[in-house]
């Protein structure tokens, strides 16, 4: 009995888009992007000033009022979590045996990822950096009720 | 002379424990993302709020936690310029180990930069 091997020198033509290459295009694009993004929230956030001692809602405050950091922030969220789910899909895809278990695992991490990064987004461009229901010493120097 | 026998145990070089760590990194890394999300998005609910919760970050366990976290982002951010450096570079593959101790000593002097500031602000006033 012969085996018959179709044109194995021929490589082999898809029509599907190449999601795995994607994602480890992202991991690469998007790492050193988060460098420069988290290595700076850390500088300003822990070491410059009073670091975290200062860190409170005023603070938070001061820094959205600048429409710089509501960006700067904006694009962490986004690439930080895309590049953090898609990391742990790469591990639920490697130590998991039943399909079943998965693909649940990874539906639940996209899931979880995308209500963060919705939940994030609202909250940076809904911000109120002098709400009416703060005492007026929690609020930034800024505010008029201070 | 006989061989002593080594044993079935793979141990592996730097490639192989670098690549544990950041694995075990990541996860930490992504856990702590997303309690992080959630408790900065407590401003979107009250400045008490968000300042109660605040208060925890600035407690001596938790910030002796930190000193770990950022120990972690740090060794996450450099190897992962590793590994682009090993995909993309010529030389990537040649230079991998010792860009593994490059690595672990940017993040050493690093941490060990940061730990005394920090540890001031959080046991101190």
């Amino acid at each position: 009995m012969s085996v018959i091997i179709e044109t194995p020198n021929q490589p082999r033509t898809r029509k599907r888009a190449h999601w795995e290459k994607y994602g480890w295009l992202f991991m690469r694009v998007s790492g050193p992007l988060l460098i420069v993004l988290v290595f700076t929230h850390l500088v300003v956030n822990l070491v410059l000033g009073d670091g975290i001692s200062a860190i409170d809602f005023a603070f938070v405050a001061g820094k959205w009022a600048d429409p710089f950091w509501q960006v700067w922030d904006l694009a962490m969220l986004w690439l930080a979590m895309i590049h953090g789910t898609n990391g742990m899909r790469t591990i639920v895809n490697d130590y998991t045996s039943k399909e079943t278990v998965r693909v649940r695992l990874n539906y639940t991490l996209w899931a979880v990822c995308g209500l963060l990064v919705l939940l994030g987004t609202l909250v940076i461009f809904t911000f109120d950096p002098c709400p009416a229901n703060g005492a007026a010493s929690l609020l930034p120097s800024f505010c008029p009720a201070r | 002379m006989a061989l002593k026998p080594q044993g079935t145990l793979y141990r592996g070089k730097v490639g192989m424990w670098s690549w544990v760590l950041h694995r075990i990194t990541g996860v930490a890394i992504f856990f702590f993302l997303l309690v992080h999300v959630l408790d900065t998005a407590l401003v979107r609910i009250s400045p008490e709020a968000y300042n109660v919760v605040m208060e925890s970050y600035k407690t001596p366990i938790i910030g002796l936690a930190e000193l770990g976290l950022v120990g972690a982002i740090l060794f996450h951010g450099l190897n992962g310029l590793r590994i682009v450096a090993i995909d993309f570079w010529s030389k990537g593959t040649k230079y991998q180990s010792i860009m593994f101790w490059a690595v672990m000593a940017l993040t050493i002097v690093a941490v060990a930069g940061f730990t005394p500031l920090h540890l001031a602000r959080v046991f101190g006033e």
